[in-house]
């Protein structure tokens, strides 16, 4: 029988309900779903488990070499007058730290989260789009090892992660150094978007039945929330980019002195790197909103104005750019307004705090090393947002801004807001993902590692900043009174690297001798709990179906209500298959037709690469490559399907 | 509850038009080109505010070609939805005609586009004002030639028979593209022909 | 003016300090600032307690192997948490709100007319001071060391010359961004004679490190003194050049011809001329046609205090040092090493020292 034959191509069919037990007979599914061994299936797989993996591994060896960067630097600055690095070597060093961790660490790490987790928790098999995710995993590979490139290249940015123009133009910064920067953001941006929308799509679309929008868990929140902002605000940047990369090879008069506006870099860089920081921070506030729970066991409280102050903080998000440009000299009244909306987005991150710290008050918190990252993680957000209070109100600010306190601040929100909820996310997940816990008498050496000596290392930097030692200086003399709390500096990174290092041992550890999980190790309540460790590549035999936020706690915590049904639900198992729901109540609507492994996203990141490669080096014929590559796997990707994937795998 | 789930009604299978994945897909896109033009129009203000009227090279921009194109956009946009429409009706003629007929106006647009650059006193790097008008329009003819070609693909499939009248996710997808992209144009010509006027009055 | 070590930025124990001011632009801010930084001690403090407390005493001892048929509590309670605690955010807010609104109205101008206005562009990696003609007087400029009159208002229009910086003196005033294109201004008003740190604190390259200033409130006559010397050109032939310390005597007996008449004042036309001006001479510095680079108008060098944007002390040694080779006392920067011979050297340095 031929397997494109029209006939067998349905238009629609009953979805089949079945109960499962003990033993479903997955093979079918297994078939279905599973990618081909070898190089070919390695590089063609959309499973989004393992671009999640993917996504996480790769993000990680960023930090490392961020991290790396970072304590170079702290060698450097750990006294005063010191010539380890020259002054352009430091100046590479602090903008290739920045870039590596905000844009190839901080926001990837979470994206490779929601990868993994999202389908799992929605109770679906795979996200909306799963070529598209493989493409924004290699779209984000290719544009974290083009920027390296430059680096190693000796062409490494040296502007600062934001980069301001004038100094950025090619009057001042002659060579390819923003040229790899420019085009390498706009790269990335692709994958950004690209993955964002894939987000959104897959909460309005992916969710079990019954999850209506007020049974999503948090984390869900906050990655869609962050993808919905990522689609409005990364455009501004990567059009920043292009509008520099112009200035630099075609001379056009965007950002020069004399023709062009040098301020319009910062309004377009900060409309979009303000929403970001809080994009890099909200999906990561949503892995302590579910995970905090689960060991302090009781639902979280106050889940509805959790959700309400992510979403918000967000819309808010939008509206407080100029805060990194009170020093600009615009007038008094907008800076006024832009101060106030900077106090006001405090509202919702309190509002997230108090019910955090509220969750641990009314619940019998288990103190496990995730708990603590966790619940770590909400003083550090308390120390690292009360600084960004302090800087918000602008006549401080002027102060303020371009000092150690800055740089205080920004790493407390972000190793506080995202590395720490992201070591205890792996705490918490890594059983999930691999099937075996990590090694809890080492993770507690590693959280207090890494938590004594976080605040060894930064707190200092606040004093260091009132005592006005500004941010990017290469070295300072000996008399102006900031030697002795560098070092301290310089010994607190040092003591947190180590922790860093305890934790990556404990991975290599427990990878293979970790104790077996099972499938709910933590007893939580969320649907990712359900399926085995590691879940089966179609995630689920059945998909579920949901009547509550606590799928998995109806029954400890004695819900009188419905009870959701685990084990009885949609099979769809005539072809690569998941359910298509209505975007508010969570009905089902539709069988959505999965793709099957396909080789067209590492093509088309190929013609990608070729393509940023060719303008870098102006070598136009290698643009023409590129787009031609790009344009054959465009079409071979939407080639019409008239057979579902993955069927032919099982009836051949 | 669980069990009025539980539908025992037929449910559509893959590209069920407005309810597919890919039509959702194809909103973000959207969004997210739409915000692009709108920081390329935020920074054409920036520019106008920072500036003094001069900044324009002149308040009568011509219409020689910006109006012409508009009116092929405008009718280009007629012409994707009646074959969008014929697709539907399983009027194949139809949606033939319609689909070649947008793609004829999408090329006289670029041509006409091109012949407007020839036409302008200034270049991309001569002032500031250039840069951004070849810029502008530049991404949006952009959007154009990828349009063209994405319908030039499609007139294809619906060639070699790859849609029905329940099964032509691609027709309807691509269709709400092309209207992106006529939008987006009123805004560019707005911006660029019908505002100096405006200053001038 | 002999100053206590407490009033001269150079001695002080944190020179860029901000939480003592010396001025009104400055003042108003640092109770603002404590205001904040306690409440947010206090809501660190807060929080920490709560959290750690927290965790203490409602702590259950529960093995993780338990964990997964641990009871799980279905309860609604602990959202007075956010009652209570929202209200307070809320009115905390509103007074910082205030608070700042009026501080940054209170330092937006000063509260009487500036007596003078003086113009300072931030290049890399120094700063260009101007100051307006006295009357019968001319328009004079130095480098990276400003003075003003205590007690009196001084406008100061930022320029930027080549990319941003931003113009900084802790004690007197906050930042304001020096930005090609653009003219912002700021004011400065010492309250107490002193000499004042400034610095660049915009990242602007190589050396942005190493642009710092010094900002002297002198008492109004010292001021005045220090104004109507700079006015003066430089005499077209220098005093008698004195040896300079440190250097080789009999090197310098062997080519003492070599320095008279005003040799050192050739060389440096010749040499350094193209960037560097002294007013006055042949040494006309940077034309915009030219190929030079902006430089520091070295007309009264040997007023300044500092040399490189205060990154060396103002003496003979650091001088003929810095000339023989600038790029090994702050490397990159944009003065190249100018190959001088020894004697060429000590004629320069004589011919600069002369330069009151
Ligand atoms: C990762 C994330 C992240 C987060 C979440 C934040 C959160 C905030 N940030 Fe931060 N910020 C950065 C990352 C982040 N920031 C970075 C990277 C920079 C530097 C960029 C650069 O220059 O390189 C920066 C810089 C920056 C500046 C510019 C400083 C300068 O350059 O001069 C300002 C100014 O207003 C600011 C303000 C704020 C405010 C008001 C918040 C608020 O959202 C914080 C709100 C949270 C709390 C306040 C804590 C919880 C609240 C309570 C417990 C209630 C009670 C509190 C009070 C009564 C005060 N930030
Ligand atoms: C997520 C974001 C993030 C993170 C995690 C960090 C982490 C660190 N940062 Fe970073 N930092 C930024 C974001 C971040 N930073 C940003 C955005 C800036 C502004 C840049 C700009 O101005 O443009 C900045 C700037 C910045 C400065 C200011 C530079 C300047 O202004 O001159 C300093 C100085 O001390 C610093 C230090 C550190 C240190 C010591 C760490 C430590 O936490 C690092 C700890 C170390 C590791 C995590 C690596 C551990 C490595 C090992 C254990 C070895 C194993 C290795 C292998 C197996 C290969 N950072
Ligand atoms: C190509 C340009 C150039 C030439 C030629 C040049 N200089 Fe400079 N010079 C500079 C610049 C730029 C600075 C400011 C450096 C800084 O502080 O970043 C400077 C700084 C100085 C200073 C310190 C000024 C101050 O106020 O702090 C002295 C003194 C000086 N130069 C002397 C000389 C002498 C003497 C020569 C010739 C032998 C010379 N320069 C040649 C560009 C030049
Ligand atoms: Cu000038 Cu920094
Ligand atoms: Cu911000």
């Amino acid at each position: 029988m031929n397997i494109a034959d029209p006939s067998r191509w349905e238009d629609s069919r009953v979805p089949q309900v079945v109960a499962i037990d003990g033993d479903f007979p997955g093979q079918r599914l297994q078939k279905m779903w599973e990618t081909e061994p070898g190089f070919k299936g390695w590089l063609g797989s959309v499973d989004h488990k393992q671009i999640g993996i993917r996504y996480i591994v790769t993000a990680f060896a960023f930090l490392l070499l961020g991290g790396l960067e970072a304590l170079v630097m702290r060698v450097q600055l750990g006294g005063p007058g010191q010539t380890v690095l020259t002054p352009q070597e430091y100046n590479v060093l602090f903008s290739m730290h920045g870039i590596s961790m905000i844009f190839l660490y901080a926001s990837p790490i979470l994206t490779g989260f929601s990868n993994y987790l999202w389908p799992l928790i929605l109770g679906s098999r795979d996200m909306a789009f799963p070529r598209l995710n493989a493409l924004s995993y290699w779209i984000y590979l290719a544009a974290g090892l083009f920027i390296y490139a430059g680096f190693v290249t000796g062409h490494g940015p040296s502007d600062g992660w934001f980069n301001y123009v004038p100094y950025a133009l090619m009057d001042y910064s002659p060579g390819l150094n923003m040229d790899v920067y420019a085009l390498g953001m706009i790269l990335l941006g692709i994958s950004t978007t690209v993955g964002a929308a894939n987000f959104i799509v897959t909460f309005l679309r992916n969710r079990a039945p019954g999850m209506s929008l007020n049974r999503v868990p948090v984390l869900l929140w906050g990655t869609l929330t962050a993808s919905a902002a990522n689609i409005m605000a990364v455009p501004s940047v990567s059009l920043a980019f292009f509008m520099l990369w112009m200035d630099r090879q075609f001379g056009t008069h965007f950002y020069d002195a004399k023709m062009g506006q040098p301020l319009l870099w910062q309004h377009l860089f900060w409309m979009f790197a303000h929403p970001w920081v809080y994009a890099i921070v909200l999906p990561a506030m949503g892995m302590v909103s579910d995970g905090l729970p689960t060991f302090c066991r009781r639902p979280l409280v106050g889940y509805t104005l959790v959700v309400l102050a992510t979403v918000s903080t967000m819309a808010f998000g939008f509206g407080v750019w100029v805060h990194h440009m009170f020093a600009t000299g615009l007038p008094n009244l907008p800076l006024s307004f832009f101060s106030g909306a900077s106090f006001i987005i405090t509202i919702p991150s309190g509002v997230a705090v108090m019910c955090w710290t509220a969750t641990i008050w009314t619940g019998r918190p288990v103190v496990t090393t995730a708990f603590l990252f966790f619940a770590s993680m909400i003083i550090l957000f308390v120390i690292g947002g009360v600084s960004g209070v302090v800087t918000a109100a602008v006549a401080s600010d002027w102060q303020l801004t371009d000092t150690y306190f800055i740089v205080a601040h920004l790493h407390y929100t972000l190793i506080g807001i995202n590395l720490f909820p992201v070591i205890g996310a792996i705490y918490y997940w890594f059983p999930k993902m691999t099937g075996r816990l990590l090694n809890e008498r080492l993770g507690m050496w590693n959280f207090w590692v890494m938590f004594i000596g976080f605040n060894v290392g930064f707190l200092p930097m606040h004093t260091l900043g009132l005592l006005g030692m500004p941010r990017r200086i290469y070295t300072y003399p000996a008399d102006m009174g900031w030697s002795g709390q560098n070092l301290v500096v310089s010994l607190g990174s040092a003591m947190f690297a180590i922790g860093v290092l305890l934790f990556l041992i404990n991975v290599a550890v427990s990878l293979k001798r970790g104790k077996e999980a099972g499938p709910n190790p933590w007893g939580a309540g969320t649907l990712e709990w359900a399926t085995s460790s590691p879940p089966p590549v179609y995630n689920f035999s059945v998909i579920p179906i949901v009547a509550t936020r606590h799928p998995l706690w109806e029954e400890a915590m004695n819900e009188s209500a419905e009870r959701s049904s685990i084990d009885r639900g949609f099979l769809l198992d005539r072809g690569k298959e998941t359910i298509g729901t209505s975007p508010l109540d969570g009905e089902p609507n539709l069988i959505l037709e999965m793709p099957g492994d396909s080789l067209a996203p590492f093509a088309l990141t190929v013609g990608m690469t070729l393509m940023f490669s060719g303008a870098l080096l102006r070598q136009w014929w290698l643009v023409a490559v590129g787009i031609a590559t790009i344009f054959i796997s465009l079409v071979d990707w939407f080639w019409p399907r008239r057979v579902h994937a993955g069927l032919e795998k099982v009836d051949g | 509850m669980v069990d009025a789930l539980v539908t025992d009604a037929p449910l559509p299978v893959g590209s069920a038009g407005r309810n597919s994945t890919a039509w959702f897909g194809m909103l973000c896109l959207i969004a997210t080109e739409g915000s692009l033009f709108a920081y390329l129009l935020f920074s054409y203000a920036y520019f106008g505010a920072q500036n003094s009227a001069d900044w324009l090279p002149t308040l009568h921009p011509s219409f020689k070609y910006g109006l012409p194109g508009t009116l092929v956009l405008f009718s280009s946009s007629a012409t994707i939805w009646w074959s969008e429409r014929g697709m539907k009706r399983g009027a194949r003629g139809q949606h033939l005609i319609g689909l070649i007929a947008t793609i004829l106006l999408g090329l006289t647009f670029i041509v006409l586009e091109l012949l407007d650059w020839r036409d302008k006193g200034f270049s991309l790097s001569s002032r500031a004002y250039g840069s951004f008008y070849f810029t502008i329009t530049g991404f949006h003819l952009l959007h154009v030639i990828v349009g063209v070609s994405v319908l030039m693909v499609v007139l294809g499939w619906s060639l070699a028979g790859y849609f029905t009248q329940r099964r032509h996710m691609h027709v309807t997808i691509s269709g709400v593209y092309w209207h992106f992209v006529d939008v987006v144009w009123i805004f560019v010509f707005s911006t660029f022909f019908l505002a100096p006027y405006v200053i001038a009055l | 003016m002999t100053l206590s070590p407490s009033q001269d930025a150079m001695s002080a124990r944190w020179p860029l300090e901000y939480l003592t001011s010396a001025g009104p632009h400055a003042a108003p801010v640092v109770p603002l600032t404590w205001f904040l930084l306690g409440i947010s001690a206090a809501v660190i403090l807060i929080f920490t307690v709560a959290v750690a407390w927290g965790i203490i005493v409602r702590r259950q001892r529960v093995s993780r192997e338990s964990l997964s048929t641990c009871s799980v509590e279905n309860s609604s309670r602990g959202l007075s948490w956010v009652y209570i605690g929202m209200p307070l955010t809320l009115v905390t807010l509103i007074v910082a709100l205030f608070w700042t609104m009026l501080v940054t109205g209170q330092i937006a101008q000063p509260a009487s007319p500036p007596t003078l206005a003086i113009t300072v562009t931030g290049r890399q990696w120094w700063w260009q001071v101007n100051y307006p003609a006295l009357p019968g007087g001319r328009p004079f400029e130095t480098a990276n060391e400003i003075h003003i009159p205590v007690g009196q208002p001084v406008l100061v229009r930022l320029r930027g010359g080549d990319v941003i910086h931003s113009f900084w003196v802790p004690a007197l005033a906050g930042k304001t961004d020096t930005i090609p294109g653009r003219q912002n201004v700021t004011w400065l008003q010492a309250d107490r004679p002193g000499v004042y740190r400034g610095q660049c604190t915009e990242y602007c390259g190589a050396q942005h490190a190493n642009m710092g200033f010094l900002v002297f409130a002198d008492p109004p006559a010292v001021f005045a003194a220090w104004r109507r010397n700079q006015d003066r050109l430089a005499s077209a032939v220098p005093a008698r050049p004195t040896t300079p310390r440190g250097m080789n005597a009999a090197a310098n007996d062997a080519t003492r011809p070599a320095l008279e008449g005003g040799n050192g004042q050739a060389i440096f036309a010749q040499h350094c001329g193209g960037c560097h001006a002294i007013d006055g001479t042949d040494a006309h510095g940077y034309q915009p046609d030219g190929h030079g680079v902006r430089a520091p108008n070295l007309t009264h060098l040997m007023s300044r205090r500092t040399l490189a944007a205060v990154t060396l002390t103002n003496n003979t040694n650091n001088l003929a040092g810095w000339i023989s080779d600038p790029q090994a006392q702050k490397p990159g920067v944009r003065m190249p090493i100018t190959h001088l011979s020894g004697p060429e050297l000590q004629a320069v340095v004589a011919y600069l020292k002369a330069q009151q």
